[in-house]
């Protein structure tokens, strides 16, 4: 099944056009690493895939509709460059709230078996406004796998976090693939982002210039970054 | 909904940021007119003074509320979520209402204490002329409410857009209460609060109806 289906879509804000007719395809179980300068377009077609925004032209279908419903946002998790957390409630209250948000049967229970995969059991009752930006994005990557979606959009994800908190997000990435979900993730890090990944796209201008397939696995995508950007890889 | 109502009170009881300003401005704009009025005219003054003073204090707490949720970048958050999004509206509505509606019984009493109004004789009719007051000044300020945060000037342009579409709230809630404090009772200011509650369920139903196109961006 197709989860993500963009047919020349375009994004402006005002007079700035961000997404110039950006076409890409994503099946059930891909997981598709997104590169490309700053600019590129890479947040905002995450956010366009997560309902948040909408096409200016073009069509954009996830799961198959191109009228997202309640229950197409149900199937898709984002982590964003914000967390999406409330500063002034606990760790555990903010996943608490989110669970029932998303309906879970025992979202206190949810809640706590996450704060231990993440590694923040111990700061459960703490206030969010007092952690770290490393201990924040372990929290938002809770938040964002708590209500297990099927569709992961992951925006720059291993930013901020100290080399644990990386290593346990990539651990947890490849489970995740290895169960068959469909993650697409922006992001600078090209090493991480290949391990993660099994096909890589980049894009640059609003459009995607260069995609490299599966079976093209060993497509440097370094090389094709520099020649199509005309930048140094990050 | 429940989980977004009952989170938005949580977080009011926790920080009482949008109460706490609420009440400051309350008092100060009440001690304004005082001041301002001699103790007849203050009296006869009452009804205004209630509505001005709830709709301007109401203003920046309904505002803050929505500020609270953008800065943190949780609005996205609640957007993301598995929920009707005229539920989000719904949600918001309400948690407004209850911190509108403690202001409303502060302002109350500070009426009858520091202008002299007298306790009213009917509280329960009083009570319900605001409550169809506050649904639509609360039911208009969250949906503008919810435009205007995401642009640069929302602490201009949020009264801009909703004091002239709160011209009948105003006239009607003033009326009404002029009415009931007078001692006429709410069955002599019906025809005030059948527009008042004509209001109320138009903006309510529009809000909700039209609440997802308008946080789309």
């Amino acid at each position: 099944m197709t989860v993500v289906d963009a047919d020349t879509i375009a994004k402006s804000f005002g007079r700035v056009r961000v997404l110039r007719g950006l076409t890409l395809r994503v099946d059930g179980g891909d997981t598709v690493a997104l590169f490309g300068p700053n600019g590129a377009g890479k947040s905002t077609l995450l956010r366009l895939c997560a309902t948040l925004y909408a096409p200016t032209a073009g069509t954009l279908a996830l799961f198959g509709s191109r009228q997202p419903s309640a229950e197409t946002r149900r199937r898709i998790g984002l982590l964003g460059h914000q967390s999406f957390l409330y500063p002034d409630l606990s760790a555990r209250e903010n996943l608490v709230f989110y669970g029932r948000l998303y309906g879970l049967p025992r979202p206190e229970h949810a809640a706590d078996a996450w704060l231990e995969r993440v590694g923040l059991a111990a700061n459960a009752t703490r206030s969010v406004r007092v952690f770290s930006r490393g201990m924040e994005q372990r929290l938002a990557l809770a938040r964002t796998l708590l209500h297990d979606p099927e569709l992961l959009l992951l925006d720059e994800p291993w930013s901020a976090l100290d080399a644990a908190g990386a290593d346990l997000l990539s651990e947890i990435l490849e489970g995740l693939r290895a169960d068959g979900r469909t993650i697409v993730v922006a992001t600078h890090d090209f090493e991480r982002g290949r391990a993660v990944a099994a096909r890589a796209v980049i894009l640059h201008g609003g459009r995607v210039v260069w995609e490299a397939s599966p079976s093209d696995a060993t497509a440097s995508v370094e090389a094709a970054y520099r020649q199509v950007t005309g930048a140094v890889a990050a | 909904m429940w989980s977004i109502l009952r989170k938005d009170l949580l977080l009011e009881l926790r920080t009482r940021e949008a109460i706490a300003a609420l009440i400051v401005l309350v008092v100060l704009i009440l001690l304004t007119f005082t001041f301002a009025l001699d103790p007849e005219g203050a009296r006869a003054a009452a009804p205004a003074v209630l509505w001005v003073t709830l709709i301007f204090a109401g203003l920046l707490a309904v505002q803050r509320t929505f500020l609270v949720e953008r800065e943190s970048g949780a609005w996205y958050g609640l957007l993301l979520g598995p929920v009707d999004r005229g539920a989000i509206f719904v949600a918001k509505l309400v948690a407004n209402l209850v911190v509108l509606a403690i202001a409303d019984v502060v302002l109350t009493s500070l009426l009858v204490l520091v202008l002299g109004t007298g306790i009213p004789t009917a509280p329960l009719e009083l009570a319900f002329v605001n409550a169809l007051g506050l649904i639509g000044f609360s039911a208009l300020a969250t949906l503008f409410a919810a435009i205007s945060v995401r642009l640069r000037a929302r602490e201009l342009l949020l009264p801009l857009l909703v004091l002239p579409l709160l011209v009948p709230v105003v006239i009607c809630a003033v009326e009404a209460s002029r009415i009931v404090l007078a001692g006429g009772g709410a069955s002599a200011a019906a025809a005030w609060l059948r527009v008042l509650a004509t209001f109320d369920v138009i903006v309510t139903v529009a809000g909700w109806m039209l609440f997802e196109q308008l946080v789309l961006e």
